[in-house]
Parts: structure tokens; sequence; C-alpha cells
């Protein structure tokens, strides 16, 4: 008996570059909305502002590569509409930026691992095929090298500083160096946008960002965790499968533009 | 990034922790708006060390715009005048009309006179 020979319909092939786009604008609205938590909660008063304005700063590179990502799935989906109305599961960003801050070191690693990655990751896309996308990444990179300023000066002054601040900051390294490698994981978007030359290789991007990491770790006398295992094929937030935090965070973030659909201020 | 914590770092960094302030001091903040035009004080702010002060400074002080250079000097590297003798140390004598120079007349489009 043979089996009745079904061909199953291919699946909708989801839009390469909207993935993409998402996955860039997330990470910064995430981590965005992970760092306004820090305002009126900075150590010092200058600290504060510093961290309110990198804040804006990642929210404003949010806005623009979710403006561009609405534009490109053309269905009418605005940077606000992607922002505020998507689901957990919608969102594409990595884990690593929806974990909760923790304390001060904490979020100081997280910048900085992140700042790396997005000063890498940002210059290669300086030289993308898709002008625009070219574009915001010109300008979200000035922003980005001076993120990494910030964040790897601290590193330095927490490393090399008292020794409670060097243990703080390398136990916020342990717990982050296993969602470093989500970073750099590639699956079918990532070769398709490769190949259109629109993003990068991000297998080279991961040896650049280890090369710029391990320097300043280094420096701040830290040490870098053993290397994780990477696992291919390993879902992750890039296809929507995110840690419990997100959840909250997306409430908070979302509950005003939810309650008053459409509000202008 | 910043650079190499060097020796020489390390010293300066002492240096500013025996500033007033332990290991937060004040540092005063100096912004130009414009090429040529002078360095203004724009206020104060604490940081560890110079490098975190220009970092602060930048936040604090020029995170809106127009600026286009930052000077950031520790407080305590500045002498000022006491107020006590402000008296004997600024009345210019009024009555030298000489000294002001407002005789002659300045060309329109001189500006930052």
């Amino acid at each position: 008996m043979t089996a009745p020979s079904v061909v199953p319909a291919p699946p909708e092939a989801p839009n390469a570059l909207f993935e993409l786009l998402q996955r860039l604008g997330d990470d910064r609205l995430v981590l965005g909305h992970r760092l306004s938590e820090w305002c009126g909660h900075g150590p010092i008063l200058e600290e504060d502002i510093a961290l309110a304005n990198i804040a804006l700063d990642l929210i404003g590179e949010a806005t623009m590569l979710l403006r561009l990502a609405g534009q490109v799935e053309g269905q009418g989906r605005d940077e606000d509409a992607l922002a505020y109305l998507r689901e957990a599961v919608d969102f594409r960003n990595c884990r690593m930026v929806e974990l909760p801050n923790g304390d001060f070191g904490f979020t100081i690693a997280r910048q900085f691992l992140f700042d790396v990655y997005s000063v890498v990751l940002l210059d290669a896309l300086t030289h993308s095929a898709h002008e625009e996308l070219a574009a915001i990444a010109a300008k979200a990179l000035k922003e980005a090298r001076y993120h990494v300023r910030h964040s790897g000066d601290w590193m330095l002054k927490l490393g090399d500083g008292t020794e409670e601040s060097h243990r703080r900051v390398q136990r916020a390294l342990d717990e982050l160096w296993r969602f470093t490698p989500e970073l750099f994981a590639t699956d079918d978007i990532d070769h398709a946008m490769r190949q259109a030359n629109i993003a990068p290789d991000l297998g080279v991007l991961h040896e650049q960002w280890e090369a710029l990491v391990r320097d300043v770790i280094d420096r701040a006398t830290l040490t870098l965790p053993h290397d994780v295992p990477s696992a291919p094929g390993v879902r992750g937030g890039r296809q929507g499968f995110h840690t419990e935090h997100l959840g909250h965070l997306l409430a908070e973030m979302q509950i005003v533009a939810r309650s008053h659909p459409g509000a202008k201020w | 990034m910043t650079g190499t914590m060097t020796n020489a770092d390390r010293e300066a960094a002492e240096q500013v922790r025996d500033l007033p302030g332990g290991d937060w001091p004040l540092w005063e903040v100096f912004t130009q708006s414009g090429q040529g035009a002078p360095h203004e004080h724009a206020g104060s702010l604490h940081a560890a060390d110079a490098e975190q002060a220009l970092q602060n400074a930048r936040d604090v002080y020029a995170r809106r715009g127009g600026v286009i250079s930052l000077w950031v000097v520790p407080s305590g590297a500045i002498t000022a005048s006491s107020p006590g003798e402000s008296g004997p140390f600024f009345d210019p004598g009024a009555d030298k009309a000489y000294r002001h120079p407002q005789f002659y007349k300045v060309p329109r489009g001189v500006r930052g006179l």
C-alpha cells in the first residue's frame, strides 16, 4: 500500500529582509528599554544621565530600523505598531538584551558585550547593498562608537577597581557569556541576507568581536569565561524563543500604547 | 575604547583621588560653541578621572548639540580670587574714563568683541 502522495504546500517564505530589520531593531528597542529603567537609579547623577542618553540613542536607532521594517513588510505597520502591538513571540531580539538589569556591573558588562557587537556589525552594515540600511548603520555607528567608549571605560574601572567591583563584573561576565553565541548564530535568514550582500558574514564578525572583547577583558584584569560549545540550530530570540523576562518587559513597555489605541502625544 | 591603564594612568588616578571629593572629585567643564569662539564655563560635574569627566561632560553639557570642543579641569586646580578682597581687587577707578574703550565705533559685522 502506498501512501497518497500529498505534496505539502511550501511554507510561505519569510521575508528575510523584514526579519533582519526586526532583529536589528528589536535588539536596540529592548536594550534601550532595559537601560531606561536605570533612569533615576544611577550611581551618580552624571552616570544616570549617561545611561538615559544611551537608552535614547538605542531607541532612536530602533525607530529607524523598525520604520524601515514596516515599509519592507508592506502591511501598513509603522514603527509604533511593531514596537507596541507585537507579542513576545514576534520579537526577534537576542535574549541577552531582555535579561533584567541586575546590578551596575551586570548592566555595564552587558552593554560592553553588546556595544562591541554593535560596532562591528554596524560597521559591516555600512557596506550593505541595501542603501537605506547602510545609511541607518552609518548614523548608528557613530553612536555605538561612543557607547563602547563609555562601557569599555567602565569595564576597566570596575575590573581593575576594588575587590568588590572586580568580583561583581566577573560574575556578570560569567552569567552573560552563554548568551553571546546567539549573537553570531546563523540561520536561513542570515544566509539569504548574506547572499544578497545585504548583511555580513557573522562568522567573521564573531572573530573581530572576540578579539576586541578579549583585549579589554585582559586589560581589566578579568577572565574570559571558557568557550561555550556553540549549538548549531539552537533556537533562540532570533526565532521568537525568549526568556520569561521579555513578556514582563513588554507588558510595561506596551501598556500605554495598548490602553489608548491611536493616542497621539 | 579607552587606552591601556598604564602606570602613569594609575599615578594620575591616585593624584585625582587626592583631590577634594574622594573617588568622585569635582571637575569644571568648559564648552566651545564654534571655531574661534572662547571655551566658556558651562558648569561642573563629578567623575572618577579625566576621561570619565569628558564623557560625563559630553552627556551633561553637549548632548543637545551646539558644542565642538570640551575642556575639563579638576576644580581644585582653579585658583579663585577671594570675595572679601573684591573691593580693592576689582574697583576699576570709575573716574578714569580713558580706561574704557568706548570712544570709537565698532564696524558692523564685528562680533564677539
